[in-house]
């Protein structure tokens, strides 16, 4: 029998594990400028976003997500991408990763490459791209929340 | 180590010999990811025996035509394997005539059936009595119909093992009710509920009683002239039979009261501009060209459970069940959702600091299918305060080894993750 710990580890590796544990900027903000949640309804997962901006960047980020380990740690990954970043480009990274997830070799930055076994996980995608497409609902000030299906 | 804690006057013959049964089902010999498959997702979806298998071909290769309408072979044919197949769901639900057995899509287009056609009746003020363990299916066509009438859904409330409140249920029932909806076996906590005491007090007051029969029709035998229930929803997918057929068994009684669901052919005696007469019962209800192959499967799954033996299932699911909670119960971190009593087939359970869609994978992995997600029984999942839960869930196909695979699995997700 082949040993499960072989393709899961490359699934479940120890920086997706690090994030979803311990996730980076994960608490609700008051007043933020912007704020979109994203549902996954085929598992229930949920995640809220928000942002607050000052001098033409996103000066703060943090998110609250009841959701399993892939989508946690693609939530904390986003929280430390975006931080910085001009809304355009934040616009256009949420996009690009997105993509990317769904392309079998798209670039993925920072630690979401530490991500790129989900893609073996047709099931699973959804998980690792629900906040990025919450990101994107955010910046365009969506009024209803996202939903994977 | 024995298989089974054997009742007293059980002899070996009564066992259920589930190597031989196993070999009916092809799905079941495969790998997945090099592992041999345990198939733990009974309770969204049965496997079918090669008898299934083989009657829905042999009904195309050599039967098919459209039914009730032609005088030639095949047409008759075609009529006679559809009623085959009602007769087989007459016997299978102990109904008392055939004309009491619709068919349809499944068990929530059966609901669906009872809801649209009782809206006609209802009006501000009645009431739909309902339970908080509900698949959404026994739930979302209430509230639809609710909305349309000013009628008022009330929820009989839970425990927290799980079990209906019966004293609840008692109080919630009143003369402003119009009818109880109920699971017969909850799928997310497969609490098996006292129907039969259920529907002797509703018809105290003279209220009718659905029952979702979803869950329970693969698991034991059940009698809807012996519970008394007005209607009985069942799937026939998940109880070895296709997918795209289903029952509603009603009594003559409201069947003869409710108005039809859909228009269309069959459903008619006689059509002119100004006036339609309705068929007769069951084609009442069934509208267009039906879904004969599937009346076929499920008349070939009836007789295959059957063959088995509806108590042989009981207690040999029994065995499984007991021995997946000990072994589930036993490790670190684990809280069971639904500890009923009176179970059935699901063992829903959570593992602290895993999240159920990662054991899923996980398990997946290890050539365990199990479900994990809200099980479409949100408000149950609200209730104990969970997102989801993973659930595993036998059939009478499934064995001791598939339960201790599912157990070692589980331990390496924990080891992995937890
Ligand atoms: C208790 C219960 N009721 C109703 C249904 C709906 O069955 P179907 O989707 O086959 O119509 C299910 C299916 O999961 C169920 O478990």
């Amino acid at each position: 029998m082949p040993k499960p710990a072989e393709p899961l580890a490359r699934l479940y590796q120890a920086t997706v594990l690090e994030h979803s544990r311990q996730p980076h900027n994960f608490r609700r903000m008051e007043r933020p400028d912007r704020q979109a949640t994203g549902n996954n309804p085929l598992c229930g997962d949920q995640v809220t976003l928000f942002l607050r901006e000052a001098d033409g960047v996103v000066a703060d980020i943090s998110f609250d997500a009841c959701g399993c380990a892939i989508s946690l740690a693609s939530s904390s990954m986003l929280t430390d991408l975006v931080r910085g970043l001009p809304p355009a480009e934040v616009q256009r990274l949420a996009r690009e990763v997105a993509a990317a997830f769904n392309s079998p070799d798209g670039d993925l930055p920072g630690d979401l490459a530490a991500l790129a076994g989900v893609r073996n996980y047709p099931a699973r995608v959804r998980c690792a791209t629900l906040p990025w497409r919450t990101l994107g609902a955010a910046l365009e000030g969506s009024p209803s929340p996202v939903s994977t299906e | 180590m024995n298989a089974y804690s054997q009742p007293a006057g059980v002899t070996a013959r009564d066992l259920l010999d589930v190597e031989r049964i196993r070999r009916d089902f092809p799905i079941l010999h495969q790998e997945i990811n090099g592992y041999p498959l345990a198939y733990l997702d009974n309770a969204a979806s049965y496997q079918r025996p090669r008898s299934v298998l083989d009657a829905i071909r042999h009904y195309y290769e050599h039967d098919h035509a459209n039914v009730h309408r032609g005088v030639h072979a095949l047409s008759h044919r075609a009529t006679e394997a559809q009623e085959a197949g009602r007769e087989a769901a007459r016997r299978f639900l102990n109904a008392a005539e055939r004309a009491e057995i619709i068919f349809t899509r499944g068990a929530t287009e059966a609901i669906n059936l009872v809801a649209y056609t009782l809206r006609e009746t209802l009006q501000p003020g009645d009431e739909i009595l309902i339970s908080h363990m509900e698949h959404h299916s026994n739930i979302v066509p209430w509230q639809l119909a609710c909305q349309r009438t000013g009628a008022r859904l009330r929820v009989v409330p839970i425990t927290r093992s799980g079990e209906l409140r019966l004293d609840e249920f008692h109080r919630l029932l009143n003369r402003r009710t119009r009818l109880v909806a109920m699971a017969h076996v909850s799928n997310a906590l497969g609490t098996v509920n006292p129907v039969a005491e259920i529907t002797a007090a509703a018809h105290a007051l003279g209220i009718p009683v659905l029952l979702d029969g979803a869950q329970a029709v693969a698991h034991q035998k059940v009698d809807v002239q012996g519970l008394g229930c007005d209607f009985y929803a069942f799937s026939g997918h998940k109880m070895c039979g296709p997918t795209g057929i289903g029952v509603l068994y009603g009594r003559r009684e409201w069947l003869e009261r409710l108005p039809p669901f859909q228009g269309g052919g069959d459903m008619i005696l006689s059509v002119s501009f100004d006036h339609t007469e309705y068929n007769e019962l069951p084609y009442k209800f069934e509208a267009g060209t039906p879904d004969v192959a599937g009346a076929v499967g499920l008349g070939a799954a009836i007789a295959y459970l059957e063959q088995v033996g509806m108590d042989r299932i009981a207690q040999h699911e029994a065995a499984l069940l007991e021995q997946a909670t000990r072994a589930i119960a036993a490790l670190p971190g684990v809280q069971l959702i639904g500890e009923a009593q009176e179970k059935a087939g699901v063992l829903s359970f959570n593992i602290e600091g895993i999240h159920p869609h990662d054991l899923g994978t996980v398990l997946d992995h290890q050539g365990v299918a199990i479900r994990a997600g809200h099980h479409c029984a949100m408000p149950v999942m609200d209730f104990f305060g969970v997102g989801g839960t993973a659930r595993a869930s036998f059939a009478f196909y499934n064995t001791r080894r598939e339960v201790d695979q599912l157990v070692a699995a589980v331990e390496v997700a924990r080891r992995m993750l937890a």
